[in-house]
Protein backbone atom coordinates (compact mmCIF):
# COMPACT_ATOMS: atom_id res chain seq x y z
CA UNK A 1 0.00 0.00 0.00
CA UNK A 2 2.83 2.18 1.20
CA UNK A 3 4.25 1.51 -2.43
CA UNK A 4 1.38 2.75 -3.86
CA UNK A 5 1.50 6.19 -2.34
CA UNK A 6 4.82 6.30 -2.96
CA UNK A 7 4.10 5.55 -7.01
CA UNK A 8 1.29 7.96 -6.60
CA UNK A 9 2.78 10.91 -4.97
CA UNK A 10 6.07 10.89 -7.47
CA UNK A 11 3.56 10.46 -10.56
CA UNK A 12 1.69 13.46 -9.31
CA UNK A 13 5.15 15.14 -8.78
CA UNK A 14 6.29 14.44 -12.50
CA UNK A 15 2.85 15.87 -13.28
CA UNK A 16 3.44 19.32 -11.99
CA UNK A 17 7.27 19.19 -13.06
CA UNK A 18 8.42 22.61 -13.93
CA UNK A 19 8.73 23.69 -17.35
CA UNK A 20 12.34 23.64 -19.00
CA UNK A 21 13.06 27.08 -20.20
CA UNK A 22 16.50 26.20 -22.36
CA UNK A 23 18.06 26.84 -25.94
CA UNK A 24 18.97 23.15 -26.11
CA UNK A 25 18.05 21.53 -22.42
CA UNK A 26 19.23 24.32 -19.98
CA UNK A 27 19.29 21.89 -16.28
CA UNK A 28 21.20 25.17 -14.84
CA UNK A 29 23.71 23.09 -13.42
CA UNK A 30 26.13 22.92 -16.31
CA UNK A 31 27.16 21.28 -19.81
CA UNK A 32 27.29 17.81 -19.04
CA UNK A 33 24.16 17.73 -17.12
CA UNK A 34 22.45 19.43 -20.32
CA UNK A 35 23.91 16.49 -22.14
CA UNK A 36 22.20 14.12 -19.61
CA UNK A 37 19.18 16.23 -20.11
CA UNK A 38 18.80 16.51 -23.79
CA UNK A 39 18.81 12.91 -24.79
CA UNK A 40 16.32 12.46 -22.13
CA UNK A 41 13.83 14.94 -23.72
CA UNK A 42 14.65 14.27 -27.13
CA UNK A 43 12.27 11.77 -28.40
CA UNK A 44 14.48 10.50 -31.65
CA UNK A 45 17.09 10.25 -28.92
CA UNK A 46 15.45 8.27 -26.36
CA UNK A 47 13.20 5.94 -28.70
CA UNK A 48 16.26 4.61 -30.40
CA UNK A 49 18.14 3.91 -27.42
CA UNK A 50 14.68 2.41 -25.71
CA UNK A 51 14.42 0.53 -29.28
CA UNK A 52 17.98 -0.76 -28.80
CA UNK A 53 17.92 -1.43 -25.39
CA UNK A 54 15.04 -3.66 -26.22
CA UNK A 55 16.09 -4.96 -28.82
CA UNK A 56 19.80 -6.30 -27.52
CA UNK A 57 17.71 -7.16 -24.03
CA UNK A 58 15.53 -9.64 -26.00
CA UNK A 59 18.60 -11.68 -27.59
CA UNK A 60 20.70 -11.98 -23.89
CA UNK A 61 22.78 -10.99 -21.53
CA UNK A 62 25.82 -10.96 -23.90
CA UNK A 63 23.84 -8.75 -26.70
CA UNK A 64 22.83 -6.58 -23.82
CA UNK A 65 26.48 -6.04 -22.27
CA UNK A 66 28.21 -4.94 -25.52
CA UNK A 67 25.20 -2.98 -26.83
CA UNK A 68 25.54 -0.86 -23.81
CA UNK A 69 29.42 -0.36 -24.70
CA UNK A 70 28.47 0.54 -28.17
CA UNK A 71 25.91 2.39 -28.36
CA UNK A 72 27.48 4.95 -26.18
CA UNK A 73 30.67 4.57 -28.11
CA UNK A 74 29.52 5.32 -31.16
CA UNK A 75 27.22 8.14 -29.97
CA UNK A 76 30.46 9.59 -28.45
CA UNK A 77 32.53 9.02 -32.43
CA UNK A 78 29.29 10.63 -34.22
CA UNK A 79 29.38 13.29 -31.95
CA UNK A 80 32.87 14.46 -32.27
CA UNK A 81 32.60 14.41 -35.84
CA UNK A 82 29.20 16.45 -35.49
CA UNK A 83 30.71 18.92 -33.83
CA UNK A 84 32.67 19.67 -37.03
CA UNK A 85 30.02 18.77 -39.62
CA UNK A 86 26.83 20.74 -40.52
CA UNK A 87 23.56 19.02 -40.05
CA UNK A 88 23.16 17.35 -43.50
CA UNK A 89 19.47 17.35 -44.47
CA UNK A 90 18.80 13.67 -44.72
CA UNK A 91 20.14 13.55 -40.98
CA UNK A 92 16.21 13.54 -40.03
CA UNK A 93 15.49 10.31 -42.08
CA UNK A 94 18.27 8.42 -40.89
CA UNK A 95 17.88 8.85 -37.16
CA UNK A 96 14.18 7.77 -37.77
CA UNK A 97 15.01 4.99 -40.05
CA UNK A 98 17.37 3.63 -36.97
CA UNK A 99 14.25 3.79 -34.39
CA UNK A 100 11.87 2.10 -36.94
CA UNK A 101 14.79 -0.78 -37.75
CA UNK A 102 15.22 -1.30 -34.37
CA UNK A 103 11.16 -0.94 -33.40
CA UNK A 104 10.16 -3.92 -36.07
CA UNK A 105 12.99 -6.16 -34.89
CA UNK A 106 11.78 -5.83 -31.59
CA UNK A 107 8.42 -6.46 -32.67
CA UNK A 108 9.30 -9.39 -34.40
CA UNK A 109 11.69 -11.13 -32.03
CA UNK A 110 14.27 -11.88 -34.75
CA UNK A 111 16.63 -14.14 -33.52
CA UNK A 112 19.55 -12.34 -34.76
CA UNK A 113 22.92 -12.74 -33.18
CA UNK A 114 25.13 -10.91 -30.96
CA UNK A 115 27.11 -9.34 -33.99
CA UNK A 116 24.15 -7.88 -35.74
CA UNK A 117 22.24 -6.46 -32.46
CA UNK A 118 25.81 -4.29 -32.24
CA UNK A 119 26.14 -3.33 -35.70
CA UNK A 120 22.66 -2.00 -35.22
CA UNK A 121 23.43 -0.05 -31.88
CA UNK A 122 26.87 1.42 -33.72
CA UNK A 123 24.96 2.97 -36.66
CA UNK A 124 22.10 3.64 -34.59
CA UNK A 125 24.76 5.51 -32.22
CA UNK A 126 26.94 7.60 -34.93
CA UNK A 127 23.73 8.35 -36.65
CA UNK A 128 22.53 9.76 -33.74
CA UNK A 129 25.59 11.70 -32.51
CA UNK A 130 25.93 12.87 -36.31
CA UNK A 131 22.98 14.43 -35.08
CA UNK A 132 23.75 15.63 -31.81
CA UNK A 133 26.96 17.27 -32.60
CA UNK A 134 25.51 20.35 -34.70
CA UNK A 135 23.25 21.06 -32.84
CA UNK A 136 24.56 21.06 -29.61
CA UNK A 137 28.17 23.26 -30.85
CA UNK A 138 25.46 26.51 -31.36
CA UNK A 139 23.51 25.87 -28.30
CA UNK A 140 27.55 25.86 -26.57
CA UNK A 141 27.18 22.68 -24.81
CA UNK A 142 30.01 20.88 -26.89
CA UNK A 143 32.40 18.09 -26.20
CA UNK A 144 30.91 18.26 -22.09
CA UNK A 145 27.48 18.01 -23.14
CA UNK A 146 28.07 15.50 -25.32
CA UNK A 147 29.93 13.56 -22.52
CA UNK A 148 27.05 13.81 -20.72
CA UNK A 149 24.79 12.63 -23.62
CA UNK A 150 26.78 9.24 -23.86
CA UNK A 151 26.33 9.00 -20.07
CA UNK A 152 23.01 9.03 -20.51
CA UNK A 153 22.76 6.69 -23.19
CA UNK A 154 24.85 4.07 -21.88
CA UNK A 155 23.01 4.28 -18.51
CA UNK A 156 19.73 4.28 -20.00
CA UNK A 157 20.21 1.23 -22.42
CA UNK A 158 22.50 -0.68 -19.57
CA UNK A 159 19.53 -0.44 -17.36
CA UNK A 160 16.82 -1.65 -19.56
CA UNK A 161 18.49 -4.03 -21.74
CA UNK A 162 19.62 -5.87 -18.41
CA UNK A 163 16.28 -5.97 -17.15
CA UNK A 164 14.63 -6.88 -20.59
CA UNK A 165 17.07 -9.66 -20.82
CA UNK A 166 16.23 -11.07 -16.87
CA UNK A 167 12.71 -10.96 -18.10
CA UNK A 168 11.34 -15.02 -17.96
CA UNK A 169 7.65 -15.21 -18.23
CA UNK A 170 5.46 -14.99 -21.65
CA UNK A 171 3.76 -11.69 -21.35
CA UNK A 172 7.03 -9.49 -20.05
CA UNK A 173 8.29 -10.72 -23.20
CA UNK A 174 5.10 -9.57 -25.19
CA UNK A 175 4.60 -6.43 -23.88
CA UNK A 176 8.59 -6.55 -24.97
CA UNK A 177 7.44 -6.54 -28.45
CA UNK A 178 4.10 -4.44 -28.15
CA UNK A 179 6.94 -1.31 -27.32
CA UNK A 180 8.85 -2.59 -30.69
CA UNK A 181 5.87 -2.09 -32.78
CA UNK A 182 4.72 1.04 -30.77
CA UNK A 183 7.81 2.61 -31.93
CA UNK A 184 8.45 1.29 -35.23
CA UNK A 185 4.78 2.39 -36.09
CA UNK A 186 5.57 6.15 -34.48
CA UNK A 187 8.42 6.26 -36.69
CA UNK A 188 6.35 5.25 -39.81
CA UNK A 189 4.18 8.27 -39.32
CA UNK A 190 7.57 10.40 -38.80
CA UNK A 191 8.54 9.35 -42.37
CA UNK A 192 5.35 10.91 -43.48
CA UNK A 193 5.73 14.49 -41.30
CA UNK A 194 9.19 14.36 -42.34
CA UNK A 195 8.12 14.19 -46.47
CA UNK A 196 5.60 17.06 -45.65
CA UNK A 197 7.45 19.18 -44.07
CA UNK A 198 10.41 19.21 -47.18
CA UNK A 199 7.32 19.48 -49.75
CA UNK B 1 9.95 -8.43 -5.49
CA UNK B 2 7.11 -9.82 -7.20
CA UNK B 3 5.92 -8.21 -10.36
CA UNK B 4 2.22 -8.43 -10.65
CA UNK B 5 0.42 -7.01 -13.81
CA UNK B 6 -0.89 -3.93 -11.70
CA UNK B 7 2.63 -2.82 -10.30
CA UNK B 8 3.68 -2.99 -13.89
CA UNK B 9 1.26 -0.86 -15.51
CA UNK B 10 1.57 1.84 -12.09
CA UNK B 11 5.37 1.76 -13.45
CA UNK B 12 4.81 1.96 -16.75
CA UNK B 13 1.73 4.85 -16.10
CA UNK B 14 4.40 6.96 -14.09
CA UNK B 15 7.20 6.48 -16.54
CA UNK B 16 5.00 7.55 -19.32
CA UNK B 17 3.85 10.82 -17.32
CA UNK B 18 7.29 11.88 -16.42
CA UNK B 19 8.51 11.80 -19.86
CA UNK B 20 5.60 14.76 -20.43
CA UNK B 21 6.73 17.54 -18.29
CA UNK B 22 6.03 21.04 -19.72
CA UNK B 23 8.89 21.03 -22.35
CA UNK B 24 7.44 23.52 -24.99
CA UNK B 25 9.76 26.17 -24.46
CA UNK B 26 13.04 24.04 -25.63
CA UNK B 27 13.75 26.14 -28.50
CA UNK B 28 15.17 23.14 -30.69
CA UNK B 29 12.53 20.46 -29.82
CA UNK B 30 9.55 22.56 -29.57
CA UNK B 31 5.72 21.36 -28.89
CA UNK B 32 6.82 17.45 -27.55
CA UNK B 33 3.91 18.14 -24.50
CA UNK B 34 1.41 18.99 -26.73
CA UNK B 35 2.15 17.11 -29.62
CA UNK B 36 1.92 14.10 -27.15
CA UNK B 37 -0.70 15.41 -25.19
CA UNK B 38 -2.69 15.77 -29.20
CA UNK B 39 -1.26 12.23 -29.75
CA UNK B 40 -3.09 10.78 -26.65
CA UNK B 41 -5.91 12.31 -26.52
CA UNK B 42 -6.75 11.93 -30.69
CA UNK B 43 -8.13 8.32 -30.77
CA UNK B 44 -10.28 8.81 -27.80
CA UNK B 45 -11.79 12.30 -29.25
CA UNK B 46 -13.44 10.00 -31.80
CA UNK B 47 -15.92 6.96 -31.22
CA UNK B 48 -15.73 5.33 -34.62
CA UNK B 49 -11.85 4.82 -33.98
CA UNK B 50 -12.44 4.32 -30.20
CA UNK B 51 -14.40 1.74 -30.52
CA UNK B 52 -13.19 -0.35 -33.44
CA UNK B 53 -9.71 -0.30 -31.06
CA UNK B 54 -11.41 -1.75 -27.63
CA UNK B 55 -13.03 -4.06 -30.65
CA UNK B 56 -9.66 -5.33 -32.19
CA UNK B 57 -8.73 -6.15 -28.07
CA UNK B 58 -12.03 -8.07 -27.60
CA UNK B 59 -11.62 -10.22 -30.61
CA UNK B 60 -7.97 -11.01 -29.31
CA UNK B 61 -9.00 -12.20 -26.17
CA UNK B 62 -11.96 -13.80 -27.71
CA UNK B 63 -8.93 -15.92 -30.04
CA UNK B 64 -6.85 -16.38 -27.87
CA UNK B 65 -3.07 -17.13 -27.48
CA UNK B 66 -1.78 -15.94 -30.33
CA UNK B 67 -3.69 -13.68 -31.77
CA UNK B 68 -4.40 -11.99 -28.05
CA UNK B 69 -1.27 -9.85 -29.13
CA UNK B 70 -0.65 -10.42 -32.72
CA UNK B 71 -3.76 -8.10 -33.52
CA UNK B 72 -2.80 -5.48 -31.19
CA UNK B 73 0.84 -5.83 -32.33
CA UNK B 74 -0.07 -5.69 -36.24
CA UNK B 75 -3.09 -3.21 -36.20
CA UNK B 76 -0.51 -0.01 -35.11
CA UNK B 77 2.12 -0.85 -37.28
CA UNK B 78 -0.33 -1.17 -40.10
CA UNK B 79 -2.10 1.70 -39.23
CA UNK B 80 0.69 3.95 -39.17
CA UNK B 81 1.25 2.79 -42.87
CA UNK B 82 -1.75 4.01 -43.56
CA UNK B 83 -1.10 7.05 -41.75
CA UNK B 84 2.23 7.19 -43.85
CA UNK B 85 -0.54 6.95 -46.81
CA UNK B 86 -2.08 9.46 -45.94
CA UNK B 87 0.81 12.30 -45.47
CA UNK B 88 2.56 10.93 -48.50
CA UNK B 89 -0.78 11.68 -50.51
CA UNK B 90 -1.47 8.67 -51.62
CA UNK B 91 -5.69 8.39 -52.10
CA UNK B 92 -7.79 5.78 -50.20
CA UNK B 93 -11.32 5.88 -51.62
CA UNK B 94 -14.01 5.32 -48.72
CA UNK B 95 -12.00 5.91 -45.72
CA UNK B 96 -15.06 6.82 -43.53
CA UNK B 97 -17.00 3.80 -45.23
CA UNK B 98 -14.11 1.67 -44.41
CA UNK B 99 -13.44 2.53 -40.74
CA UNK B 100 -17.70 2.22 -40.53
CA UNK B 101 -17.10 -1.13 -41.70
CA UNK B 102 -14.16 -1.93 -39.17
CA UNK B 103 -16.59 -0.90 -36.33
CA UNK B 104 -19.27 -3.62 -37.94
CA UNK B 105 -16.93 -6.29 -38.86
CA UNK B 106 -14.83 -6.25 -35.41
CA UNK B 107 -18.29 -6.00 -33.47
CA UNK B 108 -20.38 -8.49 -35.23
CA UNK B 109 -16.91 -11.20 -35.22
CA UNK B 110 -16.84 -10.82 -31.39
CA UNK B 111 -20.55 -10.94 -31.26
CA UNK B 112 -20.67 -14.49 -33.26
CA UNK B 113 -17.38 -15.79 -31.19
CA UNK B 114 -15.87 -15.99 -35.17
CA UNK B 115 -12.76 -18.22 -34.91
CA UNK B 116 -10.76 -17.71 -38.21
CA UNK B 117 -7.38 -18.29 -39.29
CA UNK B 118 -4.25 -16.35 -37.48
CA UNK B 119 -3.30 -14.69 -40.92
CA UNK B 120 -7.12 -14.29 -42.17
CA UNK B 121 -7.85 -12.52 -38.11
CA UNK B 122 -4.59 -10.49 -38.80
CA UNK B 123 -5.23 -9.45 -42.41
CA UNK B 124 -8.57 -8.30 -41.53
CA UNK B 125 -7.24 -6.13 -38.55
CA UNK B 126 -5.02 -4.98 -40.77
CA UNK B 127 -6.95 -4.10 -43.42
CA UNK B 128 -8.91 -1.75 -41.16
CA UNK B 129 -5.67 -0.26 -39.30
CA UNK B 130 -4.99 1.28 -42.68
CA UNK B 131 -7.93 3.08 -42.97
CA UNK B 132 -8.12 4.28 -39.55
CA UNK B 133 -4.31 5.56 -40.09
CA UNK B 134 -5.20 7.39 -42.98
CA UNK B 135 -8.37 9.15 -41.36
CA UNK B 136 -6.52 10.11 -38.03
CA UNK B 137 -2.88 9.54 -38.14
CA UNK B 138 -2.38 12.90 -40.25
CA UNK B 139 -4.05 15.46 -38.27
CA UNK B 140 -1.15 16.83 -36.39
CA UNK B 141 -2.25 20.22 -34.64
CA UNK B 142 -0.47 23.27 -34.98
CA UNK B 143 3.04 23.77 -33.63
CA UNK B 144 2.83 20.26 -32.03
CA UNK B 145 6.05 18.04 -32.34
CA UNK B 146 5.54 15.23 -34.94
CA UNK B 147 7.09 12.33 -33.42
CA UNK B 148 5.24 13.12 -30.00
CA UNK B 149 1.92 13.23 -31.78
CA UNK B 150 2.49 9.75 -33.39
CA UNK B 151 3.84 8.36 -30.17
CA UNK B 152 1.05 9.33 -28.18
CA UNK B 153 -1.22 8.55 -31.11
CA UNK B 154 0.32 5.19 -31.52
CA UNK B 155 0.30 4.32 -27.54
CA UNK B 156 -3.19 5.64 -27.02
CA UNK B 157 -4.22 2.83 -29.67
CA UNK B 158 -2.18 0.28 -28.19
CA UNK B 159 -3.65 0.90 -24.89
CA UNK B 160 -7.34 0.86 -26.46
CA UNK B 161 -6.51 -2.46 -27.59
CA UNK B 162 -5.37 -2.92 -23.77
CA UNK B 163 -8.79 -2.31 -22.54
CA UNK B 164 -10.60 -4.42 -24.83
CA UNK B 165 -8.08 -7.08 -23.81
CA UNK B 166 -8.90 -6.05 -20.22
CA UNK B 167 -13.19 -6.63 -21.04
CA UNK B 168 -12.26 -9.54 -22.83
CA UNK B 169 -10.40 -11.18 -19.57
CA UNK B 170 -14.05 -12.39 -18.56
CA UNK B 171 -14.93 -14.69 -21.44
CA UNK B 172 -13.91 -17.72 -19.96
CA UNK B 173 -17.10 -16.92 -17.65
CA UNK B 174 -20.01 -17.94 -18.39
CA UNK B 175 -21.76 -14.37 -17.42
CA UNK B 176 -18.31 -13.20 -18.97
CA UNK B 177 -18.88 -14.57 -22.32
CA UNK B 178 -22.21 -12.95 -22.68
CA UNK B 179 -20.99 -9.14 -21.61
CA UNK B 180 -18.30 -9.90 -24.31
CA UNK B 181 -20.38 -10.95 -26.99
CA UNK B 182 -23.00 -7.81 -26.05
CA UNK B 183 -19.99 -5.59 -26.16
CA UNK B 184 -19.18 -7.00 -29.88
CA UNK B 185 -22.98 -6.20 -30.50
CA UNK B 186 -22.92 -2.66 -29.43
CA UNK B 187 -19.93 -2.21 -31.62
CA UNK B 188 -21.05 -3.30 -33.90
CA UNK B 189 -24.53 -0.96 -33.50
CA UNK B 190 -22.35 1.54 -33.48
CA UNK B 191 -20.68 0.55 -36.46
CA UNK B 192 -24.15 0.40 -38.63
CA UNK B 193 -24.95 4.47 -37.29
CA UNK B 194 -21.26 5.83 -38.54
CA UNK B 195 -22.03 3.77 -41.72
CA UNK B 196 -25.30 5.38 -41.98
CA UNK B 197 -23.57 8.75 -41.33
CA UNK B 198 -20.77 8.30 -43.74
CA UNK B 199 -23.16 7.39 -46.77
CA UNK B 200 -25.47 9.86 -45.93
Amino acid sequence: MRKIWTGAGATGLAIFAAPARAHLASTGFGDFYDGIAHVLITPEDLLVVIAAALLAGQRGTAAARLAALALPLAWLVGGLVGTRWQLMSTQPLLTTSTFVLAGLMVALDRRLNVAAVVTVAVIAGLLHGLANGPTMTPAGIGVQGLIGAISAVGVLTLLLSSQIAALTRDWHRIAVRVAGSWIAASGLLMFGWLYQSAT
Amino acid sequence: MKTTPFSLFLRTAALLVALTPALALAHQEAGQATGLLAGLTHPVSGMDHLLAMVAVGLWGAVLGQPAIWVLPVAFPLMMALGGLMGLLGFPLPGVEIGIAASAIVLGAVVLTEQRPPLMLATLITAMFAIFHGHAHGAELPEGASALTYSLGFVISTGLLHAVGILIGTVHGRQFGRKVVRAAGGGVAIAGLFFMWKALA
